[in-house]
């Protein structure tokens, strides 16, 4: 899970970190108004937005008055903001975050992330802060440095101060690095982090080192034990279809084809999206309806699919292990009988008690198109979504008894207007 | 031979007083599994189908001379739990639990290393579906009836892609000595690596079905070991050609965030290591099948 830069900064300040005066607003006014608070001549106005590479995409202003700061904003509210890591929909900007401006003397690059190498946690930093990582990598690789940390002792001072050095801190300040080194390092451990990136970290005038943005990405796996976490979900920054599947207890990644999947498993279901592109066609949906799944959950599943206006067709794909065929089934046919659907549906059962959910789907009146293996599956929903396209797009052109009926009333209106 | 797990382990399942563990306990004891007990603190003295449970898993070794054990416990408390398997003597444990927090899991791989080598417990999972020794014994909670014996290996992080390569090895006639899921967690026990070792110096097996997905250097590392020390054949598979960077993809372990995570680059260095790749789900038991024909003529 993601979390804005003012959250961040707010559970950092719990562990140490210095950052410069800053506070959220919701509208144009509350922000100039905030810059009043927080006092000085210059401010930098943030878009509050789960995405790198805000600076670039207008997101970042520095502003010098209220005037600025209210134009600023105005740009901002309402808007949606695209960068690189956003996709190609952007993400709305609903909340600013206003910030004292500081006499920066060096920017650094600091993150922390759980590395699956060595699966420890590992520190990454650079000299070249303020650039993506994947950018510093590409073009300066030997500026990165790394160190990984034993997770039974934790972070120790001199990897700190290895690290310190490295980067040509300055000798007065090289303490004030390690606190805020290991108040990032306490804070990831603490709050099960994935993620922990301070790009910018400064360096200013007066010695202070300082967090200028934060980003920090939670393990969902964690989060029962973290309440005071995940209160901090923005729904609005997440993809609508993902959020009701969230609710509902549903593994889901919404994707921009037409042929909806309802498959169990995460790697039968991205192998279900693959045969689906090799067939033909584009996968609407990654879904997972996981192990163990009652009709419900398999009927929530398929209505989930069908709410996806962009779904022409649906390909229902079970390898039962623990889950059950005959529920599968049951749920397929709760959820067709509840909301009937003009998209052609394309069931593939195999696993336990596949007899039984074959016999649900046969006398259930409805036509589900059956498939026996995976690629037999994939390349039929693909031939039935063009055969109905074809059909539909028909259906477009009026038909001959529609004709016929208008001419029939235009010839009784021109009869009476003669008449 | 088989790999892992054969019908004279003798098996522990900690958690065995849970609904869904008490279903896969008598599936698994129904095919043959040497179930000799159970776990779960301040239940010792109860019995669940006839088997005995134990409070610790120090007892329920001592008592029965298990040697592995089914981790199958809520996610809170499973790193725990196969933390005590490691220190209890366990020999291999399978963590089936889906859900454990990554940071309790770098903290279970921590642990397993204060254990000299010849002593350390192997771990597949967590958040797999289990292991197979066709005709033998099952720790898991696969459907055990499309698993034939045989002389291929399966190796794999998802659970139903397994079964779908099970399914369509025995449409061919063809079985399996052992399959392993390795989970599709961030951090988990045994690597590909690990087991391709494993299936390298097993005399029964002949070729290795290595299948894979996005996210991670597993499957690299796979490909380096392979390359340098596999003599046996390697057919792959790798999941999710179409998976969006920067996504999970269901497993907290696939998504792809790093260089060489995606798919296709999967398959470019496994390609290039020798091992055969499946371009397709449904050719995974096929190519096998005509690597398999390759090497005897």
């Amino acid at each position: 899970m993601d979390i804005h830069e003012y959250q961040a900064k707010e559970l950092l300040k719990q562990y140490g970190i210095d950052t410069p005066p800053g506070a959220l607003a919701y509208s144009p006014e509350q922000a100039a108004y905030r810059s009043r608070e927080i006092g000085g001549d210059k401010w930098v106005v943030k878009a509050q937005v789960h995405a790198g590479g805000r600076g670039k995409a207008g997101g970042v202003k520095v502003c010098t008055s209220d005037t600025e700061i209210q134009q600023a904003c105005e740009s901002m509210f309402g808007h949606k903001i695209v960068t690189h890591q956003t996709g190609p929909d952007g993400k709305g900007i609903y909340r600013v975050y206003v910030e004292g401006a500081v006499s920066i003397v060096n920017e650094y690059y600091l993150g922390l992330v759980l590395d699956r190498t060595t699966q420890r946690v590992m520190i990454v930093a650079s000299a070249e802060g303020g650039m993506e990582i994947e950018d510093i990598a590409q073009s300066r690789p030997t500026s990165i440095i790394r160190a990984t940390v034993e997770p039974a002792v934790g972070l120790r001072e001199f990897q700190c101060r290895e690290i310190a050095f490295s980067l040509g801190i300055d000798n007065s300040i090289v303490q004030n690095f390690v606190r805020l080194l290991e108040g990032c390092y306490r804070a990831f451990r603490e709050l099960d982090a994935t993620m922990l990136e301070i790009n910018p970290l400064v360096t200013t005038e007066e010695g202070r080192v300082l967090a200028l943005d934060a980003k920090m990405t939670f393990d969902d796996n964690a989060l029962f034990r973290h309440p005071q976490i995940a209160e901090l979900r923005d729904k609005s920054q997440e993809d609508p279809r993902e959020c009701r599947a969230a609710d509902r207890g549903l593994s889901y990644v919404g994707l921009n084809g037409q042929i909806g999947c309802v498959v169990n498993g995460a790697g039968l279901a991205m192998a279900t999206m693959d045969t689906i592109k090799m067939a033909g066609g584009e996968p609407a949906n990654f879904l997972d309806i996981g192990g163990g799944a009652t009709p419900e959950r398999v009927a929530k599943a398929i209505r989930l699919v069908i709410s996806d206006a962009n779904v022409e067709a649906i390909l229902v794909n079970i390898f039962a292990g623990i889950n059950r065929c005959d529920w599968v089934a049951e749920g397929l046919v709760q959820a067709l009988k509840d909301n009937p659907v003009d998209v052609p549906v394309v069931a593939r059962l195999a696993g336990t008690n596949v007899e039984a959910g074959q016999r649900i789907l046969a006398s259930s009146g409805l036509p589900i198109i059956r498939a026996g293996t995976l690629i037999e599956a994939a390349e039929r929903v693909v031939n039935a979504w063009e055969n109905s396209k074809q059909l539909s797009q028909r259906k477009k052109q009026p038909s001959k008894k529609v004709k016929a009926k208008a001419r029939a009333v235009r010839q009784a209106v021109d009869a009476k207007t003669t008449s | 031979m088989s790999i892992l797990l054969d019908n004279q382990t003798r098996v522990i399942v900690q958690g065995i007083t849970g609904k869904m563990a008490r279903f896969h306990t008598a599936e698994m004891a129904q095919y043959g599994t040497q179930i000799v007990g159970g776990v779960v603190p301040g239940r010792s003295g109860d019995e669940v189908d006839g088997i005995p449970v134990f409070d610790t898993v120090k007892q329920a070794v001592e008592a029965t001379g298990a040697e592995a054990s089914l981790v199958i416990v809520p996610p809170p408390f499973a790193a725990d739990s196969v933390m005590e398997a490691a220190d209890g003597g366990i020999r291999y444990c399978v963590c089936v639990t889906d859900g454990i927090p990554a940071q309790d899991m770098m903290m279970v791989k921590r642990y397993m290393f204060r254990f000299p080598k010849d002593k350390r417990m192997t771990l597949t999972g967590p958040n797999c579906a289990g292991t197979i020794s066709p005709g033998k014994a099952m720790l898991g909670i696969m459907p055990s009836h499309i698993y034939e014996p045989g002389p291929v290996g399966i190796v794999s992080r998802s659970g139903t892609l397994g079964y779908e390569a099970a399914s369509q090895l025995k449409a061919l006639g063809l079985g399996i000595t052992t399959s392993v899921g390795i989970g599709g967690d961030p951090i988990n026990g045994a690597s590909f690596k690990d087991i391709l070792m494993l299936f390298e110096e097993d005399p029964e097996t002949e070729v290795v079905c290595l299948i894979g997905e996005i996210g991670g250097p597993q499957e690299a590392e796979a490909a380096e070991f392979v390359r340098k020390h596999m003599s046996k054949p390697v057919v792959a598979y790798v999941a999710g050609l179409t998976a969006p960077v920067g996504k999970t993809m269901g497993h907290a372990g696939a998504i792809i965030s790093a260089f060489g995570e995606s798919a296709s680059e999967k398959v470019e260095i496994l390609s290039q290591a020798g091992v055969t790749v499946a371009e397709h789900p449904s050719d995974i038991g096929s190519t096998i099948a005509s690597v398999m024909s390759a090497e005897v003529a």
